[in-house]
């Protein structure tokens, strides 16, 4: 005899009750890094450092000046940030999930979604600040903005919403790895190729041709493309729609896949 | 009085492994209920399916009246969990670990504050407060897992192998704090692999072997049972064993263990060791060594199934082997 699935006639979490839990859980990730500095690092100094060793090692070359050089790689910078950035979301669900803290918040009366959501949106405040944080070290080697502040704006919230689709695979990426060290491990090494084969740091007309295909229809370079368009100006809307459309495919495979394999790792643990 | 918690029937299969095997308890509110069980046994099995995080595959169980299925938010609000290892977040402090736990119940800033604080010096550690739990002992992180456990004033608690890998200090300072709970009212499950802590603890014990229960009942029960001390002898002959063994019987009225030179019995009484060494003065027979002990949970195994408890999945035929 199959036992009766869960009914959902007796008292429960209200939606606004789960938006707070998801807040509060959000303010937790934040917290974490206050006692743990070295991860401000990750996503402040090491864009920061890949920044000014592209600008001064290799920015003369590739576009005669510095400062030409600097109107070109600062958008790409913070979208190969925002990519690596996204790690963080697999790798803090897989401790949860190992240290046996998801376990002791599933035993909570809260909304069952409210973990994975505060984990999210933690990410995107985190995301948010390593924008302004390299826009304002941009500012100071001398990047000027060249559009508009709603121009600025959004750029910002497109690149939030390709991180928020990134954040799904990395939450995949969570459940499925035995452990933290093997989520950095999977996420960087399949981020490696996608960020770099891009024209984050390179305009692509100096590849050769079939590396201009792949590179042209990397979500990385498109968004890279639409955030130049909206910091110094520039072919916008075709890049911008490329990058929306492309977050939203990946969102529409990974948001569901990535709640059953979640679930299916709980029910077998 | 209804049952706080009741299971009936409970079956949990992992592939081949079944981890619990039609299993049925209860226990009465303001006791503490004690698992015992070896390594693999299904402990751990049993508290995650009656603390909502696992689905059974058969059976019922309810808590606080609550069916774990299909009134799991119901249940959620009424419970505290300590897992088996530890689970807080590290790389908070111990008052923010307090602190979310509180926020995370529905309490104002200002509640979740007090409460921290409460358990922070009920807890004894008020001064390790603001390090992060990282950095805690093993004894603290328990006490820490516990408190957080406890923010809610759970009126049942359970408390998965809670002493396992403290020292004898932080073992008792545990149980007088589980004591504590439980002099309040509070309704404990608690699993463990030492019959010292359920004998110690308990109002009624189920000893679990392989997911099923081989027995149940009060300390006292089990104990008249299985004998609170083991007498041992070790021959120093081999043909000497049989007498020892016979003249072991004889004193005890329990059935002696033999394994090698090595004869031992259940011993409800000391008074049997001074007995037993005029008794082999008497018959001439000369001993390695003689021995009484508590009862362990290995003795519990040997005189309920005849075997050694092991892990889940052991040979059980290694007894003989190792003869
Ligand atoms: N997630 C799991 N997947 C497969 N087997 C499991 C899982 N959890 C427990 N088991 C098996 O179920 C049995 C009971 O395990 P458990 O409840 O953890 O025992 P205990 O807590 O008494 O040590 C063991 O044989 C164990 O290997
Ligand atoms: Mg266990």
């Amino acid at each position: 005899m199959k036992p009766p699935r869960e009914t959902t006639h007796h008292p429960r979490t209200s939606l606004l009750q789960g938006l707070q839990q998801t807040m509060t859980l959000a303010w937790r990730t934040l917290l974490q890094i206050r006692h743990n500095p070295w991860e401000l690092g990750d996503f402040s100094i090491q864009p920061i450092l890949f920044l000014l060793l592209f600008l001064f090692v290799f920015g003369g070359a590739i576009a005669g000046s510095t400062a030409d050089y600097l109107r070109f790689v600062l958008p790409g910078v913070i979208v190969m940030n925002m990519v690596f950035v996204t790690v963080y979301v697999g790798h803090g669900l897989n401790t949860d999930l190992t240290k046996g803290m998801f376990d002791r918040l599933r035993a909570l009366p809260i909304a069952r979604w409210s973990p994975l959501a505060g984990r999210i949106i933690a990410d995107l405040v985190k995301q948010a600040g390593s924008i302004l944080l390299l826009l304002s070290v941009g500012a100071l080697l001398g990047f000027r903005l060249e559009t508009s502040i709603s121009s600025l704006l959004l750029m910002v919230v497109l690149v939030l919403t390709v991180a928020l689709a990134i954040s799904w695979v990395m939450v995949l990426v969570g459940v499925l790895a035995r452990d933290p060290e093997h989520v950095q491990l999977f996420g960087f090494t399949a981020l490696f190729p996608i960020t770099f084969i891009s024209n984050v740091f390179v305009p692509v007309e100096t590849m050769p041709g079939w590396v201009q295909a792949l590179v042209n229809v990397n979500p990385v370079s498109l968004l890279a493309d639409a955030a130049r368009g909206l910091l110094v100006g520039g072919p916008v809307l075709q890049p911008a729609l490329w990058s929306l459309l492309w977050a939203l495919a990946i969102m529409a495979v990974f948001a569901p896949l990535s709640v059953w394999a979640l679930n299916r790792r709980l029910s077998a643990q | 009085m209804d049952p706080a918690i009741n299971v009936q029937g409970l079956t949990k299969h992992f592939r081949e492994t079944t981890a619990l095997d039609d299993v049925s308890f209860w226990a009465n509110p303001g006791t503490v209920l004690g698992l015992l069980g070896p390594n693999g046994a299904g402990k751990t099995t049993a508290v995650r399916v009656l603390a909502t995080l696992l689905k059974a595959d058969a059976g019922h169980a309810s808590v606080g009246g609550y069916d774990v299925r299909t009134q799991a938010h119901l249940v959620r609000q009424r419970i505290g969990l300590t897992g088996q290892y530890a689970s807080v977040d590290e790389k908070l402090t111990g008052r923010e670990n307090l602190l979310l736990i509180g926020r995370l119940l529905g309490l104002s800033r200002r509640d979740a504050r007090r409460r921290a604080q409460e358990l922070l010096s009920e807890f004894s550690l008020e001064e390790a407060a603001g390090r992060a739990a990282k950095t805690y002992s093993g004894g603290m992180r328990r006490r820490l897992d516990l408190a957080a456990s406890l923010i809610g004033r759970p009126s049942i608690l359970f408390l998965d192998e809670p002493t396992t890998g403290l020292d004898p200090r932080a073992r008792l300072d545990l149980w007088n704090l589980i004591r504590r709970l439980v002099a309040d009212g509070t309704t404990v499950l608690l699993t463990t692999q030492y019959l010292e802590e359920a004998d110690q603890l308990a109002d009624d014990i189920v000893v679990l072997d392989r997911g099923r229960i081989i027995a149940s009942g009060t300390p006292e029960q089990l104990k008249q049972h299985i004998g609170a001390r083991t007498l041992a002898v070790q021959a120093r002959q081999e043909q000497d064993v049989p007498a020892i063994a016979a003249m072991l019987a004889d004193l005890t009225g329990g059935h002696a263990e033999v394994a090698g030179l090595t004869i031992s019995v259940p011993a409800p009484d000391p008074g049997h060791l001074p007995a037993l060494v005029r008794r082999l003065d008497a018959s001439g027979i000369s001993v390695n060594e003689l021995m009484l002990r508590s009862a362990s949970l290995d003795d519990v195994f040997l005189t309920l199934t005849g075997r050694h408890a092991e892990p889940t999945g052991a040979p059980t035929e290694q007894r003989e082997s190792s003869a």
